[in-house]
């Protein structure tokens, strides 16, 4: 594939962080026409920190990181429209406002929104999700004034909207399908602290508990809910926090293959050359063993944007996501996780796990069995280095050698106390024949040791 | 089936009983001001001893009574609630009467001290007992200053109460506000010796190494102010440099300085209000190193002065300090300084005209082991960082592409690290070598802000 020539026009549908990573990295080493078209807001935002602008603690200006010189000085050209479709035999978008749009290369980083199941009465007025600037301008119309609310789905949207409804002194109650808060992602040990921590900040959950039907009052807002076992809570909001689904129905007749998303290959082309699809609304063909089939969050979207710069600028390589690695917060509690950890563990696996007696901390390692080939790492109320982590996974560490480097690896902040201690207690009762280190890692001397920076500005 | 329910009825009558604190809390907060009031206009009446002392007294019990109340049923992620939904945080109505007030106490208290003569005098007893000697308008200033200090102390104390950082970083600066810059200067009146503030160095307080405050200590304080002056000399040209290369400018800034830990106590609920525009870091680093260039230029010249014994350069020197004085000394560090709190943020004067902080951030970033370092590829951008900036740094502009924040103007504070919702960025001190080194797991861009 050749690199995009400068004088052509490269066209992106969406301004998430998808689209924006793709033309900055476009941008950093090529002259062509980047245009930006998203209908939801003129500049880019952190959709991540949207729950803190109806909590107060930013305006809308503050979630936006890149400032209009930006776009200026760096080219880039934002149109603030809706694309009505897409004509691919001609190249060209058709928009609601303005003149239709040609383009040389068009990457669809359309986005998602929340995923409704035909539950009935879920069109009533009180009754959303929360993806895009448009959800929180209904919440913030919906939430006004109202005593109780309820939320579907256990996800990390779901705590989210609870957090955010808290803070206005808004009763929440949460409907989770699970036996336990986020059980589908959580092992139990983890599931259980962060449930009970919910719980602790005056959230309602009702577990293993799923929405039958929204009830609505004589004006055709939503008054109750009914659940699968009959029971009846009244509410005056609905928040449905029950996974996403991609923003695709305006390529309907486009002659782009889909499914639940765009189909893209490994290199993000779609069917139709000159056509790129990724992050929430693209779905991978065939996606490697064990790996998901949509990728639907903010780290993977700037994952995905790398990758197909750099094909777009003739590096023509697949996408390889590298160890798995996420991040959220429950209230109080920051949650992190490297590798892999499954909710349920078959027989192969074993961990060290430590949790503190008030239950707000936990650490877990987990091993093969066999091998002691480290999996992965879930962290709660501790924060460990990412390029550490990331280089015990991918340099395929046994737990041994990860014990040796245990030490660097914290990321707390100074006098904070440390863990690493306990585990490594639990770790020589269970390999009694290990031998401590002779001399403690630092964070330092790994770092210079094994490269883990990079020396220039644009790596 | 498993359903947890946390119960109504506790709930209530335990916010019900705050309310009542609370309520106390305000009730002698009225009270004390109103004690205030009558001090400062009616000490014709009534003895300004006892509504204007007393009068303090109630305000900090009633002070410290609300602060607990409100705060400690409050879990950390909900410390910064609405804080731009409220006016007095977020540049409403009251936010600018408590700017004009405040503005204006500084005004009276640098230009026309004599109207503040109840108060001054209601401090009387406490002076005596301090110092022994009677009290004047910069007694009243300290006593309000280090009470300001104490009882925010108290309130940032219970904020940021799940970090550690922050607990001894907010415990150090209370202990050197009252230790260092009000009882102990006070102490040594006391004893007779010269007024000295063991905790603020040249070229903050310029004159410390004027010849004339230099000559006024050698003579005045004879062997103690022998060692005043070497404090003073050793610190401006030794310990600052030794210190920030390990430390960065936090030692001083946000754990030491007496403009620092009013900023971080009291002011820390204006944080948020500093602008992080690209033109405000523009205006900052036009109006800072100048200042520090005047500072210097006017020790110079009244050494020069003094060594001449005046032939050389005649009265510019004393004007050049004199101006100095004026505008730098107590129209920007007092009155828009502290008086602009509520409107521009806590560290207008920290920011933009602290010669010692220019000093220091010169030190910070170039000989330094000091950076915030970002965590791999983990942030999300959301702004928090940024948003609560004091300095008016934005620090998401580099933690979104995996960089080290290495910053002039960073006091360190650290609140950066403890908003941050993804636990992204952590202060730290190490080798210099590869100190802009970012994470190799985010590509960034070559932009820079300012070039």
């Amino acid at each position: 594939m050749e690199k995009i020539k400068a004088q052509e026009h490269l066209v992106i549908i969406g301004n998430g962080i998808a689209g924006v990573t793709l033309a900055q990295r476009i941008r950093q080493r090529s002259d062509c026409r980047i245009t930006m078209v998203s209908a939801e807001s003129k500049l880019h935002f952190s959709r991540t920190a949207l729950m803190y602008v109806y909590m107060g603690h930013m305006r809308f200006q503050d979630i936006v990181p890149y400032a209009d010189w930006y776009w200026e000085e760096q080219k880039i050209e934002l149109l603030h429209d809706y694309v009505e479709r897409v004509e691919i035999s001609e190249k060209k978008l058709v928009l609601r406002e303005g003149a239709p749009l040609h383009y040389d290369k068009l990457v669809l980083a359309t986005g998602s929104s929340a995923a409704f199941y035909n539950w009935p009465g879920q069109t009533l007025k009180g009754v959303q999700g929360l993806v895009s600037l448009q959800d929180l301008e209904l919440m913030e119309a919906n939430t006004a004034g109202i005593q109780k609310a309820v939320i579907i789905g256990g996800g990390l949207i779901g705590v989210e909207m609870a957090e955010m409804l808290r803070s206005r002194g808004i009763a929440v109650t949460m409907l989770i399908r699970d036996k336990l808060y986020w059980h589908n992602v959580l092992p139990a040990e983890e599931a259980q602290l962060v449930t009970d921590h919910i719980q602790h900040h005056g959230i309602e959950l009702l577990l293993q508990e799923e929405l039958q039907e929204i009830l609505a009052d004589a004006s055709g807002r939503v008054r109750a809910i009914l659940t699968r076992s009959g029971k009846e809570l009244a509410c005056q909001f609905v928040g449905v926090t029950t996974g996403v689904q991609p923003n695709v129905a305006f390529l309907k007749g486009a002659g782009i293959d889909m499914d639940r998303g765009i189909l893209v290959n490994e290199f993000f082309e779609t069917s139709q050359s000159d056509v790129y699809a990724l992050s929430d609304c693209a779905q991978f063909r065939s996606p490697a063993p064990g790996q998901p089939m949509m990728e639907q969050l903010w780290y993977t979207a700037r994952l995905h944007a790398e990758a197909l710069a750099s094909t777009l600028l003739g590096d023509r390589q697949p996408y390889q996501r590298g160890p798995w690695f996420n991040s959220a917060k429950f209230f109080d509690i920051e949650y992190q996780t490297y590798g892999t950890v499954p909710p349920l563990f078959t027989e192969q696996h074993e961990s060290l796990y430590w949790q503190n007696e008030e239950a707000t901390k936990a650490i877990r390692f987990l091993y093969e069995k066999e091998t002691a080939k480290l999996l992965g790492i879930n962290l709660l109320g501790v924060r460990y280095r990412h390029d550490l982590c990331h280089h015990w996974l991918q340099q395929g560490y046994t737990l041994h050698e990860v014990m040796q480097e245990l030490p660097a690896v914290n990321f707390d902040p100074e006098f904070f106390q440390r863990y690493e201690e306990e585990l490594l207690r639990q770790y020589y009762i269970r390999f009694p024949s290990q031998q401590p280190p002779v001399k403690h890692n630092t964070w330092w001397e790994l770092r210079k040791r094994f490269g883990l920076f990079s020396d220039s500005t644009s790596c | 089936m498993h359903t947890a329910v946390i119960s109504d009825t506790t709930a209530t009558s335990s916010t019900a009983s705050q309310n009542v604190l609370k309520m106390a809390g305000l009730l002698l907060i009225s009270i004390g001001l109103l004690g205030i009031l009558v001090a400062a206009v009616g000490a014709d009446y009534l003895s300004p001893v006892m509504t204007g002392l007393g009068g303090t007294a109630v305000f900090t019990v009633g002070a410290l009574l609300y602060v607990w109340q409100s705060r400690r049923h409050r879990s950390s992620a909900e410390q910064n609630h609405g804080l731009w939904q409220q006016e007095a945080t977020s540049r409403g109505a009251s936010a600018w009467v408590i700017g004009f007030v405040l503005t204006g106490f500084y005004v009276l208290l640098y230009w026309f001290p004599e109207t503040l003569q109840g108060l001054i005098q209601a401090m009387e007893p406490l002076s005596q007992w301090l110092r022994n000697r009677p009290s004047d308008q910069w007694f009243l200033y300290g006593t309000f200053y280090t009470l300001a200090v104490l009882i925010m102390g108290v309130y940032a104390l219970l904020k940021y109460r799940n970090s550690r950082y922050h607990i001894i970083r907010t415990i150090s600066v209370m202990f050197f506000q009252l230790g260092f810059a009000f009882l102990l200067p006070g102490l040594l009146l006391m004893l007779n010796q010269p007024e000295y503030y063991f905790s603020y160095f040249w070229p903050l307080k310029y004159d410390y190494l004027f010849p004339g405050t230099v000559d006024y200590l050698i003579r005045d304080g004879a062997a103690l102010g022998v060692f005043m002056v070497f404090w003073g000399a050793v610190f401006s040209f030794l310990a600052t440099p030794v210190l920030t290369y390990f430390y960065g400018k936090r030692w001083y800034c946000s754990w030491v300085c007496g403009c620092g830990g009013l900023a971080e106590t009291a002011g820390d609920p204006y944080r948020h209000l500093s602008d992080k525009s690209r033109k405000a870091w523009r205006w900052e680093v036009a109006i800072i190193y100048p200042i520090l260039g005047f500072v210097i230029l006017t020790t110079l010249f009244l050494w020069v002065n003094s060594w001449s014994e005046g032939r050389l350069l005649g009265d510019l020197s004393g004007g050049f300090a004199q101006t100095y004085g004026f505008f730098i000394g107590a129209m920007f560090s007092g009155v828009i300084g502290v008086g602009f709190y509520p409107l521009m943020g806590n560290r207008v004067w920290c920011r933009f005209g602290c010669p010692m902080a220019a000093y220091l951030g010169l030190l910070q970033k170039y000989f330094s082991r000091f950076r915030i370092s970002t965590n791999g590829g983990q942030c999300i951008s959301c702004g928090n960082c940024s948003t609560y900036c004091e300095m008016g740094i934005d620090v998401r502009w580099y933690a979104q592409q995996g960089e080290p924040i290495i910053r002039a103007s960073c006091v360190g504070c650290g609140i950066c690290a403890h908003v941050c919702p993804r636990g992204v960025l952590k202060l730290e001190n190490g080798p210099r070598e590869d100190r802009y080194a970012g994470s190799p797991l985010i590509k960034r861009d070559e932009l820079r802000i300012l070039s």
